[in-house]
Formats: structure tokens, C-alpha cells, sequence
């Protein structure tokens, strides 16, 4: 009955919401949105009220209270009044929920797309290549970078400095 | 609520303390590291430690039914009502006794992360799910250390040696169940900490083998951190860490 129901009557104010919320941008990435980043998790009504769930990256990133409040005041700004975010841990994020116009878009702005594995061996050495030239002759020069979920890299070839969005998962 | 009565909101305000005292340690080296690199490398892993400690801390209040918040666990317990192991609470030291501490922690938290995924308790499960793919990365990061400064130069083994020496003291609590934690073990809710005595043994060996250190040896483990009773280094990081919160109760940006 409800499924029916739905089909009869699309619930065009949770389309909406879900246009709005998904086309958010990452406040620390600002050319990925909420969709692409693969946090958007559902976007339904409840009990009458609009309500979005999302979920976080790393435990401690700190984009995480912006990102729901950014959700919150663009659903405001579309007029879509008493929306609930909410927030699930499982199935835990992981970089493979970036989509792929998300990685072509990370690529574009100059951040390396993640890899599909992550490095499990000591002083193991990860492929990553050049953002800007494609080149595959790059080094590390830290593990860690200026948000939880990058590295910095450097290329050998055309001697630019890049972030490389680790593998997570 | 007391703590006695909940077993499963003891094992999980234990589990916020340890994340949390940590993270909070290893954010005292923001701006000081040795090098740029750690300097950001340092920070970045007690971020992922005190995002874990809200999880946790967040279930920890909902289990006591909101009588206490969040903050109000981590900004206003005195140092008595902690119940974090005692390892993580120790002052700093120099970037030596840093890495030792956080690659014998992690050696340890890691595979009890991959069993508490296992956990009959889903929120407990879901947390360890996204905290277990960090602590990967902090074995790995600090094994790479350990091995660079056991095997470097005399003066970076003597400080990994010294540390080694000073922190093996308080690995032993890692392996410590309370009763009502073996009683969660039983209920298959909490694993069983002497269960990863054996793998962390295999992990820290293999290092050290790598990195030329010696195994100090076993001389008496020291142990209270989860009946709260602790080192006077906590109530000096406490008094650091919570004087804002204290200072304004309630106050917000």
C-alpha cells in the first residue's frame, strides 16, 4: 500500500530536499559535493518532518559538524522548513563511496584520487600519480596533510607539490 | 546510575577515557614536534583519538540515560573518576616515549577494535568498525618509527630503549578484565583482553626484532587506572584540559 501510495503521489518535497542536500559542497574540499564524497546516506520523511542522514568521514573530522550544519541551512534557504539531520556510523564510510565523477572532480582541483587499496606493509610504497601531469614518478613527503583524509605528495617530474586523498578503508 | 550497577557503560566510559587522555596527550605536541612532518602526523592521530572518545562517550551518556553530557563526562570528572588505563596517561616524554607509547597502544587497540566489530552490542560494533580502520594506520606509522630510531642513530636508540624501559611497566593493564568485563566477555558484547596478549606479543616482537631493541623484561605490572586510580600526571593534564570548560560552565561559541 505505501509503495503504492508513493507512486501515486511522488513526495516531491523530499526530491527536493534531496537535490538540496546532495548538491552541498565539502567545506574542506569545495568542489566535491555530499553525493559524490559518498556521505549523503537517505534522504526520507518521518512522522512528517524531511529527514537527511548523513554520515561521518575519520572519527575526529572536524568537517563533520559543518557539513550538517551547511545541509541545515541550505534545506532553509530552499524553503524546506523543520528537516531533521541525522547522523549513521555504519556501514562505515569508506574512500570507495567517492563516486567517480567525485575522484574526476578531486583530480581536476589537484588532490590525487584515492587508491583502492590501502598500504598494509612497513614502509610499503604507494603509486599515486601526479594530479597535474600525470606523471607516475612522485614521492611522499608526508603521511599526513592539512585535513585527516590527505597526504602530501610531491611529483619528480614536473617538481609541483599535490595532495593525495589517502586510501580509507 | 552508578558506575557499578553498568558493566556495559563502564567498559565504554573506560574505552572514551583511554581514547580521549590520549588524543589529548599526543595534541600537546601541536607546534613542538621535532619536524614539520610529525609535527602535523601527531596531530592528526590524537584528532582521530578524541573523534573515537565522542563516539564513545556519546553512547557512554545515552547508557546513563543524559544525565550527564558529553562534555559534561569528558570536562567535569576529576581525575578519581577516570577510568582510563594508565599507559595513556603519562606525560609525553620526548618524541621517543611518544611513538613507544602509541605503537605499544596501538599494537594493543587495533585487533581489540577488529574483535569489539564483533561485539553483540551494535553501537559499540559500529564504532569499533570506524575506529579500527585508524588504528591501522597509527600500528603502521608508529612501527615505521620505531624501527627508524631502534635502528638509527646511538642517541635515537639509547631515548627508544629508555622508553621501552620506562612504559613496559604499564602494558600489562591493557590485558586487565574487571568482573563485570568478563561477564560482557561471556555475553559476547566485550572480547577478552587476555585473548590478545599472544597477537600483541607477535606484533611488538616483530618490531622490535626490526628495529634492534631488546624486549625489557617483565618486572611487575603497575595497574589502578580503572578503579581510578591514577599517576598525579593525570590531574595535571585534567586541570590543563578542562579549566575552560570549568571556568565557564555552559558557556558556548
Amino acid at each position: 500500500m505505501v509503495a503504492i501510495a508513493t507512486l501515486a503521489s511522488p513526495d516531491t518535497e523530499v526530491q527536493r530536499a534531496r537535490e538540496v542536500a546532495a548538491a552541498v559542497l565539502d567545506p574542506e574540499v569545495p568542489v566535491i559535493n555530499l553525493e559524490e564524497l559518498g556521505v549523503l546516506r537517505g534522504v526520507a520523511r518521518r512522522d512528517g518532518r524531511i529527514v537527511v542522514t548523513l554520515t561521518p568521514t575519520y572519527t575526529g573530522c572536524p568537517a563533520t559538524a559543518a557539513i550538517q550544519m551547511a545541509v541545515e541551512v541550505a534545506l532553509l534557504e530552499a524553503n524546506i522548513s523543520g528537516a531533521q539531520v541525522e547522523t549513521v556510523l555504519s556501514p562505515a564510510w569508506t574512500t570507495d563511496d567517492i563516486s567517480e565523477s567525485g575522484r574526476a572532480k578531486l583530480k581536476a582541483y589537484g588532490i590525487a584520487p584515492p587508491n583502492r587499496t590501502a598500504p598494509s606493509g612497513l614502509f610499503e610504497v604507494e603509486i599515486v600519480a601526479c594530479p597535474l601531469c600525470g606523471s607516475q614518478h612522485t614521492s611522499k613527503v608526508s603521511e599526513f596533510g592539512s585535513t585527516a583524509c590527505k597526504a602530501q605528495w610531491r611529483c619528480e617530474s614536473c617538481r609541483e607539490p599535490f595532495d593525495y586523498f589517502k586510501c580509507h578503508r | 546510575m552508578t558506575d557499578k550497577t553498568n558493566p556495559l557503560f563502564d567498559l565504554t566510559l573506560a574505552l572514551a577515557d583511554d581514547a580521549l587522555v590520549l588524543g589529548h596527550r599526543l595534541s600537546e605536541w601541536s607546534g613542538k614536534a621535532p619536524m614539520l612532518e610529525e609535527d602535523i602526523a601527531l596531530s592528526n592521530l590524537g584528532l582521530d583519538l578524541i573523534g573515537q572518545a565522542r563516539l564513545f562517550y556519546a553512547y557512554a551518556s545515552e547508557l546513563e540515560g543524559h544525565s550527564r553530557s558529553e562534555d559534561d563526562l569528558a570536562y567535569f570528572r576529576d581525575a578519581a573518576a577516570y577510568r582510563n588505563l594508565l599507559i595513556v596517561e603519562l606525560e609525553i616524554g620526548d618524541f621517543a616515549h611518544t611513538i613507544a607509547r602509541q605503537f605499544l597502544y596501538a599494537a594493543f587497540v587495533h585487533p581489540y577494535f577488529q574483535a569489539l566489530t564483533k561485539s553483540k552490542d551494535a553501537r559499540l560494533a559500529e564504532i569499533a568498525a570506524k575506529a579500527v580502520k585508524e588504528m591501522a594506520y597509527h600500528v603502521r606509522h608508529t612501527s615505521e618509527w620505531m624501527i627508524r630510531l631502534g635502528d638509527g642513530t646511538a642517541d635515537s636508540q639509547r631515548r627508544m630503549t629508555d622508553a621501552l624501559e620506562e612504559l613496559w611497566g604499564y602494558t600489562g593493564e591493557m590485558f586487565e578484565m574487571s568482573v563485570g568485563e568478563r561477564a560482557l566477555a561471556g555475553e559476547g558484547i566485550a572480547p577478552n583482553r587476555a585473548a590478545l596478549q599472544a597477537g600483541w606479543n607477535a606484533t611488538v616482537d616483530a618490531v622490535l626484532r626490526e628495529a634492534t631493541l631488546m624486549r625489557p623484561k617483565d618486572r611487575g605490572m603497575q595497574h589502578g587506572g580503572r578503579k581510578g586510580q591514577h599517576t598525579e600526571q593525570l590531574d595535571h593534564m585534567l586541570a590543563e584540559m578542562q579549566v575552560l570548560a570549568r571556568q565557564h560552565p555552559g558557556a558556548t561559541w
